[in-house]
């Protein structure tokens, strides 16, 4: 029993959480800020999936993973002006148009891999992946240093975009106009401000996010390969880490962690149950989460009439 | 002569089907306070939503300090000093008051943040520098209404108004509130030389605020007095375009058996706190009670427990007899309830439904309306609703056009249409006339007399304290979810309620049931 909670609790389930997360973390980072913006975007991952496949083409036909990631960062930003485009100008129903998304993006991608690499997708080819980055003085630290070392780049850089995000949020003039914009437009278009375009602007970063997370899951996380649905529901995931979040970037990715520990032990505890029970573990986690929001939500609600009565009397 | 600082000339404005304003000729003068009044959809606030830049004029010529505008929106207007106070405040509820002031001109560090400590001293100095006491670092969302007005006169300040443009602000205040306003506005048109363009339809307000007033009707400025040269009743004709009879209404009959008892009633509010507090009351036949009270001392709570729409705490409602307390609004409806709610928009009408469809509602199983409860008897329904609509004076584009499109007038008479031709004998009525035109008022008061003498038993509250000296036979006052005192409507005073309404009397009134 021992030597199993010291499989399951080792440094390496640790790693496997950052890794899982960050994806996850990622694309949350450009969910809240669509959030905000007053717009319920389910489309994520359909972003994130054709990030994956824009990555790895991008790879393939300029063999660099940094012009993969680069083109994926492009399609982000096409996708978050496609989006915008139905959504905010057009005003169509953002959940249709987030499903059309998503469907489109599986059929998309699935088409697009067959027909450029082959009915056995990426396998066979060659293509560029990003490098783990190794920092020497972690290694003097036991432990956190086995965690924190030799991740794939993205991984620091999602605490730097963590941070960034906090920063636009709540800092930044432009941060409080999204927010508005999602809060109370009309007090911003009487302010001499268009909503609109800061549903614009939100929805081209939520791109950018996506697309980085995509990148990140085929040139990163799987070395270099696509695979048809890839996604694999992630952006659903980061939508729940977002709504669990309460859309506070710091508390998103507290969420993706979250999952991606539970995605991690899912792993682990292969070794010991069937990996069909232990694949739902991150899903059903994500379930539990939304329900302790729903809860929380009522609970606060009632916290406050006994704080206030007790008060009263 | 001072000078002029807005000149409409010959401006129209016209909406699909509508037209709002048909040549408008106005001078705004500097360092007046000008108001402009007329029935709900005389176009006021479409006026002024041109001089703001939010409606595009489709006709005339607007001139701003000297100098001719066209495509103005409000951005250019906020580059020209004009400043707007809108009647559904525009503020951010989970900002504080410091950002909401400086929205869309946040002062920056570094070029890029948002620089919180300057936003906070800036509105401290505006607050100093106006008297416009405000808490910067409060939230939005927590402060009452009157501060939340401050807030938005503290924000166009800020962004360098010295022309204010107020739509409807006393329609969500409290008396108290209101003379706060008033004082503010005196101060900033006395010492600032600011102007100042106020919208309403509560004439008393004219008499007490402003320099000039001009009277719109149907889109068209019917005249502009000095203030001092006209008086309220002289106004009121200007408005609805004949003399308006603003006397006593003729009463018939008298009161008969209890209809509807409320007994030791306990009510929470949203926030789970007591609202209404061991209330006990009594309506009975062809009588109406009016209930006095300054908004939120429980009446709306009290009112949605007794149609329903809330549940009680404790304590018993009555229907003719019958225990209704845990029964549903359709099964309390059923019993012969009816029911005005003070939120129109919220809950007495479908703005995206037709006309006919929201006058139907309540009848609509009826079986003379649909065939086996599946078909809806299109004629029948159309001749029905028609009738209504014809009976009531509803003024509009026909029984088809849906609600949403109606002045806040017409959608008030079409709930009071529905449900004044329910056959109810109870009837529960909230804010009848709030934001509603002087004609409306009258036909609305007549008809609740009406029901009055036909035998209707009916509990009424109101924030205009006239409206409910006009049309009760008996008076409540209620402070903090309790009643503090009892009245024949021809035995007390305005002026004596109001010590009732703020809870001075509620001492007295512990001290009388003691001794009972």
């Amino acid at each position: 029993m021992d030597e199993i909670l010291r499989h399951i609790f080792s440094a390496g389930t640790f790693n496997q959480m950052l890794r899982s997360a960050t994806p996850v973390a990622l694309a949350a980072m450009g969910g809240l800020l669509t959030e905000h913006a007053g717009i319920m975007n389910i489309g994520m991952d359909g972003m994130i999936l054709m990030g994956a496949f824009i990555g790895v083409l991008g790879s393939y036909l300029c063999a660099s993973a940094a012009m993969g990631v680069a083109s994926a960062v492009l399609l982000g930003v096409a996708v978050g002006l496609f989006f915008a485009l139905f959504v905010v100008k057009f005003k169509s129903d953002e959940f249709i148009i987030g499903c059309a998304l998503n469907t489109f993006a599986a059929g998309l991608t699935a088409y697009l891999s067959r027909s450029i690499f082959g009915l056995s997708g990426t396998s066979g080819h060659d293509i560029a992946h990003l490098p783990t980055v190794h920092l020497d003085f972690l290694d003097a630290i036991p432990f956190f240093g086995e965690i924190l070392n030799d991740n794939s780049f993205f991984i620091y850089l999602t605490w730097g975009l963590v941070a960034l995000m906090w920063v636009f949020v709540y800092k930044t003039p432009c941060g409080f106009w999204i927010r508005a914009a999602g809060e109370k437009p009309e007090t911003l278009r009487t302010a001499g401000i268009s909503p609109e375009r800061m549903k614009w602007i939100a929805s081209i970063l939520c791109g950018i996010c996506c697309g980085l997370a995509g990148a990140h899951l085929s040139l990163g996380y799987l070395n270099g390969s696509f695979v048809e649905g890839m996604s694999n529901s992630r952006g659903y995931i980061a939508f729940a880490c977002v709504i669990f979040g309460a859309a506070n970037p710091a508390k998103a990715y507290i969420a993706a962690l979250m999952f991606g520990f539970f995605d991690a032990l899912g792993y682990r505890l292969q070794s010991y149950i069937s990996s069909d029970l232990t694949s739902i573990i991150p899903y059903l986690i994500t379930v539990v989460m939304m329900v302790y929001v729903v809860v929380r939500g009522q609970r606060k609600k009632t916290t406050l009439r006994t704080n206030t009565t007790a008060q009263k009397e | 002569m001072q000078e002029t600082v807005v000149k409409f000339e010959h401006i129209s404005m016209e909406f699909p089907g509508v037209l709002a304003n048909d040549d408008v000729s106005l001078d705004i003068r500097r360092g007046e306070v000008f108001a402009l009044v007329g029935e709900n959809g005389a176009g006021k606030s479409t006026l002024m939503k041109i001089l703001y830049g939010i409606n595009e004029p489709t006709g005339g010529t607007l001139t701003v300090r000297g100098e001719r505008v066209e495509r103005f929106s409000p951005k250019d207007a906020i580059a020209r000093g004009i400043g707007m106070v809108h009647q559904h405040f525009m503020l951010v509820p989970s900002f504080t008051v410091a950002q909401n002031i400086v929205l869309s001109r946040e002062p920056r560090k570094f070029g890029v943040l948002f620089d919180d400590r300057a936003a906070v001293s800036e509105a401290q100095r505006l607050a100093r520098e106006y008297a416009l006491t405000v808490d910067p670092t409060a939230v939005v969302r927590e402060i009452s209404v009157g501060l939340q007005q401050r807030v938005e006169i503290l924000k166009t300040l800020y962004r360098g108004a010295d022309i204010l443009i107020l739509d409807e602000p006393t329609a969500v205040l409290t008396p108290q509130e209101t003379d706060e306003l008033f004082a503010v506005i005196r101060r900033i048109v006395r010492e600032k030389n600011m102007t100042v363009i106020i919208i309403t339809h509560k004439l008393y307000e004219v008499m007490a605020i402003s320099d000039r007033v001009g009277v719109m009707r149907q889109g068209r400025l019917i005249g502009v007095e000095e203030t001092k040269n006209v008086n309220e009743r002289m106004l009121a004709s200007m408005m609805v375009g004949r003399e308006v009879l603003l006397g006593r209404l003729d009463r018939a009959g008298e009161a008969g058996e209890v209809r509807l008892a409320v007994e030791k009633l306990n009510v929470c509010d949203d926030r789970g706190l007591t609202a209404v507090r061991d209330l006990s009351l009594t309506v009975r036949a062809g009588e109406v009670l009016g209930i006095a009270a300054i908004e939120g001392n429980g009446q709306s709570e009290l009112l949605e427990a007794v149609t329903g729409m809330r549940g009680a705490q404790s304590g018993r409602v009555l229907l003719g007899g019958a225990d209704v307390t845990g029964s549903s609004p359709g099964a309390r409806r059923a019993r012969g309830l009816s029911h005005i709610p003070e939120d129109r928009i919220a809950t007495g009408v479908s703005t995206a439904a037709s006309v006919s469809d929201n006058l139907l509602v309540g009848r609509h199983r009826e079986r003379r309306f649909n065939i086996l409860g599946l078909h809806q008897k299109t004629k029948a329904v159309r001749d029905y609703t028609q009738q209504l609509y014809d009976e009531y004076d509803i003024r509009g584009a026909g029984v088809d056009t849906t609600v949403g499109s109606m002045s806040g007038g017409n959608m008030q008479k079409v709930v009071v249409a529905r449900e004044f031709s329910l056959d109810a004998n109870v009837l529960i009525i909230s804010q009848p006339t709030r934001g509603v035109d002087v004609g409306a008022m009258e036909f609305i008061h007549s008809h609740i007399i009406k029901k009055r003498n036909e035998g209707c038993a009916i509990l009424l509250a109101s924030a205009d304290l006239d409206e409910v000296f006009r049309l009760s036979d008996r008076i409540i006052t209620m402070y903090e979810g309790e009643i503090t005192g009892e009245f024949a409507a021809d035995a007390i005073t305005k002026e004596e309620i109001g010590y009732y309404m703020t809870g001075s009397g509620r001492e007295e009134a512990q001290y009388a049931k003691a001794q009972n």
